[in-house]
Formats: C-alpha cells, sequence, structure tokens
C-alpha cells in the first residue's frame, strides 16, 4: 500500500521528481565513475607489474635483498639444478644484479645494472634487443625516463664502471642498443639492462644469478638449497602497499562523492516534508498513523534513489561500456613521478563495484530519507494542518 | 454513554502553553452530540470553534476532563488508536480542502479506502458512488489544480464520505467559496446526513451554514454561551 502511494506521488510530482532523479543519478555516475577509475589504476599497475617484471615469481639467492644495494655484492651464485632444468626448458630465466656507475655526458650516475638472458620471453621487456651486435662494446637497454634523464639516445656510447666478483673496479664501454617505453618505473629509472652471459663475463661470475624470475603456473621446486621462493604477492608487496597508502584518498573521494549526493536527497527530503506538511496534516486527518507517513516519505526517499540508479544505468551504462572498452586517454605520462600509469587508462568496472555501490548507497539514502522524515513522527496533526513545523 | 450518543464530551478544558504561561482556549465544555445530528459550533474568531473539533477529531488532545467520541475515550487512547478511529469512522473537511495536488479526483477520494484496505473493485465502486453524490462524475480523471473552489470542497466531501464514516467534521467548509457554491455545498451534506444518517459537526461563522442546521452551540471565549435546537431550519425557503 505504501508503495502504489509512494509511487503516485513520486510519478504524480512529475518534472520534480525526475529532476531530483536526475541530480542523484548524476552524483551515482560520479562514485561508479571515479570508483572504476581507481580500480582502474589500481588493477592496470598491478598488471603491468606482474606483465613486466614479477611473472610467476622468483627464487632468490638468500642473501639478496633488493631494497639494500651493498647486498647486491654477495647476492650471487649458480642456482639449483631444479631451477637449473626450469631455465634450460625456458619456463625460467636468470637476472644478476650489481651496482654501476654510467659516465654519460661526463655525468656520473650510480645505476644498477642487471644482467638478463636475452632470449627470454617470459616478462614483457625488448631483452631480444640486447641480441643486437655492439662491436664488442655492452649493449645496453633503458627505459625512456631514464634515457631521458640521461640524455641518451640510441647508438650513444658511455663509460660503464663496476665491482667485480673479486672486488676490483673494472670498466668497459656501453652503447645503446634499444630504448624502451615501459608504464613500470621499477625497471626504468636507475636501471640498465645488459645481456646476461656478457654481465657473468664483466662480473667473473659465470653461471651465476642473483634471481630467478619464472612463468606462471610453475610448480615450487623441492631441491632449493636456501634459494628463498618468492610467491607472487610477495612480490607484489610494495604495489599492494602503495595502493593501500593511496586507500584513504580513494576514500576520501568517495566520501565527497557520497556526500554530495547525500546532501542533496537530505536536502530535497526536508524541502520536501516542509512543502507537503499540510498534506502530511491531512494524512494524519484521514487516519494515517504517524509511523506510517514516515514510512511513506521515506520510501519516497528510497525509491527516488532507485530510480536514479535506473536512470544512472541507463543513462551512464554506454559511457560506462566505452571508457570500460576504448579506455580514457590520460593528458600526462606520470611514468617520471613513480607511478605506473597507463597513457589509456582502462576503468573497472565490475560487478562488485555496481553492486557494492548501489548496496551502500541505498542504505546512505534510506538513513538520509528516514532522518528527517522522522520530524513527521513529532509534528502535531494540527500544526501540520495550520502548515506549521515545528 | 448512552448508544445514541456520537460525542460526549465532560469537563473539557484545553489550555495551550503560551510564553511562560497557558492560554485557556476551551473551558467547562459540556457537550453531548446525538447520532444523526447536524450541528455547527458557531461563534467569533478565537472562540475555540476548530480546537474543540481537533479534540473531537482526536487530533489535539484535550488538558483536562472526558473526551467519548465513537465509544473510545480520546483522553486515554494512543496516538495509533485515534488515527484508526478517524480512519474507520470519521471523515474530515477544511476550508481549504486540503486535498492532494498530485492526486486525481478519482485518487483523492480513494485514499481513505486505501488506508482501510478495501479491495480495489469495491475501492471503485464506492468512490463512483461518493462522486456521484456530490456530482463530480465527470470530473475524475482531473487533478485539484484544475477544478474551481466548488468542485474541490466537493471532491473533499466525497473523500469524507467514501468510508462511510459515522462523524464527519467539517471546519469552515464554506469560508472559501461563493454563495452559490455555498449552498450546493451544504445542500450535498444535508442529504448525506438525511440518507445515510451520517452526523455533522461544522465550525463557521458563516451564516449561510447556520441556516441549514438543526443545531447551534454558541462559543464564545472558549464557553459554551448557548445550546439551541432549531426544529425547522430555513433551508427549505432557500432551496
Ligand atoms: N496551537 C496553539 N497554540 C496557542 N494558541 C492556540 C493554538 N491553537 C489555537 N490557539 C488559540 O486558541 C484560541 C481558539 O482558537 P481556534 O482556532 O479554536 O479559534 P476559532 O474559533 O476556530 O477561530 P476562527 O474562527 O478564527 O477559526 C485562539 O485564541 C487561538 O489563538
Ligand atoms: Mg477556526
Amino acid at each position: 500500500m505504501l508503495f502504489n502511494l509512494a509511487m503516485k506521488n513520486l510519478i504524480g510530482a512529475g518534472m520534480r521528481t525526475w529532476l531530483n532523479v536526475f541530480v542523484t543519478a548524476v552524483s551515482f555516475f560520479m562514485i561508479i565513475f571515479i570508483s572504476g577509475m581507481y580500480d582502474g589504476m589500481r588493477s592496470h599497475a598491478k598488471q603491468v607489474t606482474i606483465d613486466t617484471e614479477v611473472a610467476g615469481g622468483a627464487y632468490w639467492h638468500p642473501k639478496y635483498d633488493p631494497l639494500d644495494p651493498f647486498s647486491y655484492e654477495d647476492a650471487h651464485g649458480i642456482p639449483p639444478k631444479e631451477i637449473r632444468d626450469l631455465i634450460k626448458n625456458e619456463k625460467a630465466f636468470s637476472i644478476l644484479v650489481s651496482q654501476a656507475s654510467i659516465y654519460p655526458n661526463g655525468r656520473m650516475i650510480p645505476v644498477i645494472m642487471k644482467g638478463i638472458e636475452s632470449t627470454q620471453s617470459i616478462i614483457n621487456l625488448p631483452t631480444q634487443s640486447l641480441m643486437k651486435e655492439a662491436d664488442g662494446l655492452i649493449p645496453v637497454l633503458m627505459g625512456s625516463s631514464m634515457a631521458n634523464y640521461t640524455k641518451l639516445k640510441v647508438g650513444d656510447t658511455f663509460a660503464i664502471r663496476w665491482l667485480d666478483a673479486n672486488r676490483t673496479y673494472d670498466a668497459d664501454e656501453g652503447v645503446i642498443v634499444y630504448i624502451m617505453e615501459t608504464e613500470n618505473f621499477k625497471v626504468d629509472m636507475g636501471t640498465i639492462w645488459i645481456p646476461l652471459a656478457r654481465a657473468q663475463t664483466m662480473l667473473d661470475m659465470k653461471n651465476e644469478a642473483t634471481y630467478i624470475t619464472f612463468a606462471k603456473n610453475i610448480s615450487t621446486v623441492q631441491e632449493n638449497e636456501n634459494w628463498i621462493y618468492r610467491d607472487v604477492n610477495y612480490l607484489m608487496r610494495d604495489m599492494e602497499a602503495m595502493i593501500a597508502a593511496d586507500e584513504p584518498n580513494a576514500r576520501i573521494m568517495y566520501a565527497i562523492l557520497l556526500a554530495l549526493a547525500g546532501m542533496g536527497i537530505f536536502n530535497s527530503q526536508i524541502l520536501s516534508i516542509f512543502r507537503r506538511r499540510k498534506e502530511i496534516g491531512t494524512l494524519m486527518a484521514i487516519g494515517m498513523t504517524r509511523s506510517r507517513v514516515v514510512g511513506l516519505f521515506t520510501l519516497e526517499g528510497g525509491m527516488n534513489a532507485l530510480f536514479a540508479l535506473i536512470m544512472t544505468l541507463i543513462l551512464g551504462g554506454p559511457v560506462f561500456i566505452y571508457f570500460a572498452t576504448y579506455g580514457i586517454p590520460l593528458p600526462i605520462d606520470y611514468t617520471e613521478m613513480g607511478l605506473i600509469m597507463a597513457k589509456r587508462l582502462i576503468p573497472v568496472y565490475t560487478m562488485g563495484l555496481f553492486v557494492s555501490t548501489t548496496l551502500f548507497i541505498s542504505f546512505v539514502v534510506l538513513v538520509l530519507s528516514y532522518l528527517p522524515s522522522r520530524r513527521i513522527a513529532k509534528m502535531k496533526p494540527t500544526d501540520a494542518l495550520r502548515g506549521k513545523v515545528n | 454513554m448512552s448508544n445514541n450518543n456520537i460525542v460526549e464530551i465532560q469537563e473539557l478544558i484545553k489550555q495551550f502553553p503560551v510564553g511562560g504561561g497557558f492560554f485557556t482556549a476551551l473551558k467547562d465544555i459540556n457537550l453531548k452530540i446525538e447520532i444523526g445530528e447536524f450541528t455547527g459550533l458557531v461563534g467569533p474568531s478565537g472562540s475555540g470553534k476548530t480546537t474543540l473539533l481537533n479534540i473531537i477529531g482526536g487530533l489535539d488532545s484535550p488538558t483536562q476532563g472526558n473526551v467519548n467520541v465513537l465509544g473510545i475515550d480520546l483522553g486515554s487512547s494512543s496516538h495509533n488508536k485515534r488515527a484508526t478511529l478517524r480512519k474507520t469512522k470519521m471523515g474530515f473537511i477544511f476550508q481549504s480542502y486540503n486535498l492532494l495536488p498530485v492526486y486525481s479526483v478519482f485518487e483523492n477520494v480513494e485514499l481513505p479506502l486505501i488506508l482501510n484496505k478495501v479491495n480495489s473493485n469495491e475501492r471503485k465502486k464506492l468512490v463512483e458512488q461518493a462522486v456521484e453524490w456530490v456530482g463530480l462524475t465527470n470530473k475524475l480523471k482531473s487533478r485539484p489544480n484544475m477544478l474551481s473552489g466548488g468542485e474541490c470542497q466537493r471532491t473533499a466531501i466525497a473523500r469524507a464520505i467514501v468510508h462511510k464514516p459515522a462523524l464527519i467534521l467539517a471546519d469552515e467548509p464554506t469560508a472559501n467559496l461563493d454563495a452559490e457554491n455555498s449552498h450546493q455545498i451544504m445542500k450535498i451534506m444535508v442529504c448525506l446526513n438525511q440518507e445515510l444518517n451520517t452526523s455533522f459537526v461544522f465550525a463557521t461563522h458563516d451564516e449561510k451554514i447556520m441556516a441549514y442546521l438543526r443545531r447551534i452551540i454558541h462559543l464564545e471565549d472558549g464557553q459554551i454561551v448557548k445550546d439551541e435546537q432549531i426544529k425547522n431550519p430555513e433551508m427549505g425557503e432557500k432551496r
């Protein structure tokens, strides 16, 4: 019964209802749109990291600590047999990490030098470019941000100096064979990539590696000889931490949008109660109990939101689908700011986002419709009939 | 309470809080109204007509005294109980019609039946009947803003009568209407009173209404100063 009355009231109010609904729908659209962008950013960042860096996981030399460059000196060795078999079957590949300095145009820049199997196809880095003949120079691959920073172009040569296994300094000439565009700043800034075999020779670490990255869906090896198994979750943990650190921002954004939507609803509800107080008095005189009148107004507010949601899906749905398919072009390149960001951001609109947004907003809307309506329960019918609100 | 009394009021006092003290709007009211009466509360502005009518309708509560309406002691009953009493056995007519603006004539008249959970076939029948009594059959689909004042008040009468209540309370029902419409509306109500034996209590200072009343209760400063029975209301002449 209340439902029918509420429906009649909303439809009957015509334009006013639809304007309200539209305003609420715009807020819903923004909430879903921005949440989708956030989710898209995060899932993109994760995916890029897995794609260009992590793959299925890794085995680390027991002394390897990526955050402590001084650990690199000792963090190398010949991987255990089972892992070597994986490498042989192209299910894994070695990376040999060391500290080095490069001297482009007379400047000295400390870098992390990574020797990588140039034939690998497990992570998405253009390592084949390292197979290029370089006239005996050390072929170097680097990211575009690093190239920008060092002002190096393909074909430029520069000195590289490193500490070998015998703790003596060596130097040789390197040449840029390829500059890669990558969204993962961790394989770009401060890093140079050279062929694994060359690195092993330079460092005097034949067949040795610092860590082994393996392909997805590879079962763990039994005999790991203290090499540390790092799964994807572990390797992604700074990523997750970054996302978690960003969480409050996302929440604030969400809260602001929700507050905007909520204020609209709250406001229109208060207005509607004020404008319709005589109607409220009449309903009471006709014999509606106060709680039912409260219920009626709350329901109207709730249905308002429901209409808004339907409107959002109908009007906003195609927009969501378009962006989810073609992405949103981003005007700025964020790679240099240490962010993993796509040039075209593909927002992610999951069922979960829709459902959770809907449930949450519905709850908020019901509360926001109920709170002002509660005043009705305090109204005296005689006052309401005279158009007074206490 | 005798079976014939639809309203019984003893020693009623109604005070409103004003400023720090109280304003006594009604005092020493003793009153009995029988089934089928066509009664008016008459008096100057501020004499307490509306206040008394609201108390009889259970919209306001007495400060002191007993008010028994349709067998229910209003002083001791809950909001919900009073709402139920209004819903099932009372009808209200207001000076400014108080129709719901977004509802059609049909929907306005139907409302009390919806509240009383009457099924939709029965509702349709009863609404059509009530609308016919007030002569608005051709306006069923109109919204209040498309109706004249007289038509609005006729709609309100239909809404008040549609669930065949025992008692109708009408506060200045003709105050916003011209003479012709006032007479038309009073005639409708006299008719309903006679055919359905519905009791009517008016609050008014409109001479035109008084001509139709069979009992006039004069109020002054919140007190009943005169209670007169009228044997032959003048309405015959004015018809
Ligand atoms: N809620 C209230 N608070 C304070 N005083 C009130 C309230 N309601 C009515 N009164 C006072 O009680 C007195 C009687 O009011 P009431 O509305 O019953 O008069 P009335 O006879 O209907 O007058 P009118 O012919 O102008 O409608 C008036 O003096 C009014 O100011
Ligand atoms: Mg009055």
